[in-house]
């Protein structure tokens, strides 16, 4: 079972639907017992960083998501949810997040010149990392789905597992163990992202070997 | 490198998908579902719905399609159609939408696009805007086009981004439904003054179109409805062509 964490942020069904697609269950729970007996969790969120930040906390599950995957529980952030595995993010003011992955979340138009924001659209992924778990049916150059303003800038070169094009090299998969990242969300990014849905999914429900 | 969007645009009404030319005339095209799963399975970029009914019943049938869509196409999806209030925010959302699209409701209380944004985020809320050339101006027409506004279209464009909107869907009223090519001029004048995605809309009728589009204006992606529909254009050739044009696509 896959938990998806429910904290009052985002919009689930696309997430629970896809899962569902590749023949998983998610269920979508607040609950700390849960969230501990289930083979993998998953941090959703969409918004700004400092009321998803806020709403884990007010829920109390800042602290449990932090300590399952301290402890080897397989965690996937997806978009909000991955910008909230860094130290701290700099959107509107300063605030903390899970620190499971080094660096801090900064905003893209401090970074890029004449782009658009939001960065949105379907982009390219340069994969740095070969082998990551959650990229073993992914390739060089497969395209996903991002949407966001700020992205990760990650402190320990040995975390980011691949970037794409915008502007300049822009964290799009972040890990750390059996902690992962998605700037871009893989529940939209149609066959491919499936794909890395699975890969989660089966590296979750493998006991957790890397 | 972000690639350019294409985007198949389904007009549902009670249930089923339909396109008018000049929004008049409409005409029964194919089930959304197999429709939106088809365009999916082709390359297409991204959905849109609009919901032309009015009725309760009608609502509640594009509810139930918007979420059988949900199920089965895991690519964005934006609804558009009767978006006035929060609360509309908050129901196709709750069906699977990804991005919801305003165009009446905004003109009638434009503090919607920036409590919307506050709300549910940027990225969540798009300005959907018809254009028309009234005496050599860009004026925004409301109500599918019927009527005009007196809003200039580049200031409208303007607000709309300064207020949280996350994408802007410009439309043109001259060449929609014409398949003459896209309206250059107009989304020129818009592009030129945004700093968000813009999707252009309105007069594709055939790969060329969305060449020239990409070519001269720089606009984010390029919606079609008959255009694809009725298979005249096939999305998978068409971003081939665009490729092979070196304009970046999803291939």
């Amino acid at each position: 079972m896959i938990a998806i964490v429910d904290y009052g942020v985002g919009n689930l069904f696309s997430l629970t639907s896809s899962l569902k697609k590749i023949g998983r269950e998610g269920v979508v729970t607040g609950d700390a017992d849960i969230l501990g007996r289930a083979d993998g969790i998953i941090l959703p969120g969409v918004g700004a960083f400092g009321d998803a930040s806020d709403k884990l906390r007010q829920s109390g599950l800042f602290d449990v998501v932090k300590e399952l995957a301290s402890n080897g529980k397989p965690l996937l952030g997806i978009c909000l949810g991955m910008q909230l595995l860094f130290e701290r993010s700099y959107e509107y003011g300063e605030h903390e997040g899970l620190g499971l992955i080094g660096g801090s979340v900064v905003p893209l138009k401090d970074y890029v010149e004449g782009l658009k924001i939001p960065h949105m659209g379907w982009n390219s992924l340069d994969i740095i990392i070969k082998d990551n778990p959650i990229l073993k049916y992914t390739g060089d150059g497969d395209y996903v789905y991002f949407v966001h303003s700020y992205f990760g800038l990650c402190k320990n070169g040995g975390e980011l597992v691949a970037t794409c094009r915008y502007g300049r090299d822009v964290a799009a998969v972040v890990s750390r163990g059996n902690i992962f990242g998605t700037q871009f969300h893989p529940e939209k990014s149609g066959g491919i992202g499936l794909k890395i849905l699975q890969a989660f999914c089966q590296y979750a429900e493998g006991g957790y070997v890397c | 490198m972000l690639a350019k969007r294409i985007i198949p645009c389904l007009d549902v009404k009670d249930g089923r998908v339909v396109k008018g030319k000049n929004f008049t005339g409409l005409k029964d095209v194919d089930d959304p579902v197999r429709l939106a799963s088809f365009y999916s399975d082709c390359g297409a970029d991204e959905l849109v719905f609009y919901d032309i009914t009015a009725s309760a019943e009608g609502r509640r049938l594009f509810a139930d399609v918007l979420k059988s869509v949900a199920e089965n196409v895991f690519i964005p999806l934006t609804v558009g159609g009767g978006i006035n209030s929060l609360d509309d925010f908050d129901r196709v959302l709750k069906c699977g939408a990804d991005k919801v699209s305003v165009n009446s409701g905004a003109i009638a209380n434009p503090a919607l696009i920036y409590r919307a944004a506050e709300k549910y985020g940027d990225q969540c809320v798009v300005l959907s805007m018809d254009v028309k050339r009234v005496d050599g101006r860009f004026v925004v027409f409301s109500h599918g086009g019927r009527v005009e506004t007196n809003i200039d279209a580049v200031e409208w464009a303007r607000f709309g981004q300064d207020n949280g909107a996350g994408e802007l869907v410009v439309n043109s009223i001259d060449t929609d439904g014409v398949k003459g090519g896209f309206d250059i001029e107009m989304l020129k004048a818009i592009c030129d003054v945004v700093t968000i995605p813009v999707v252009a809309s309105g007069g594709a009728g055939g790969i060329p179109h969305f060449i020239q589009l990409f070519k001269n204006v720089n606009a984010d992606a390029g919606l079609g409805a008959s255009i694809f529909h009725y298979g005249e254009t096939k999305i998978d050739q068409l971003k081939l062509a665009l490729r092979n044009a070196g304009i970046e696509v999803r291939l």
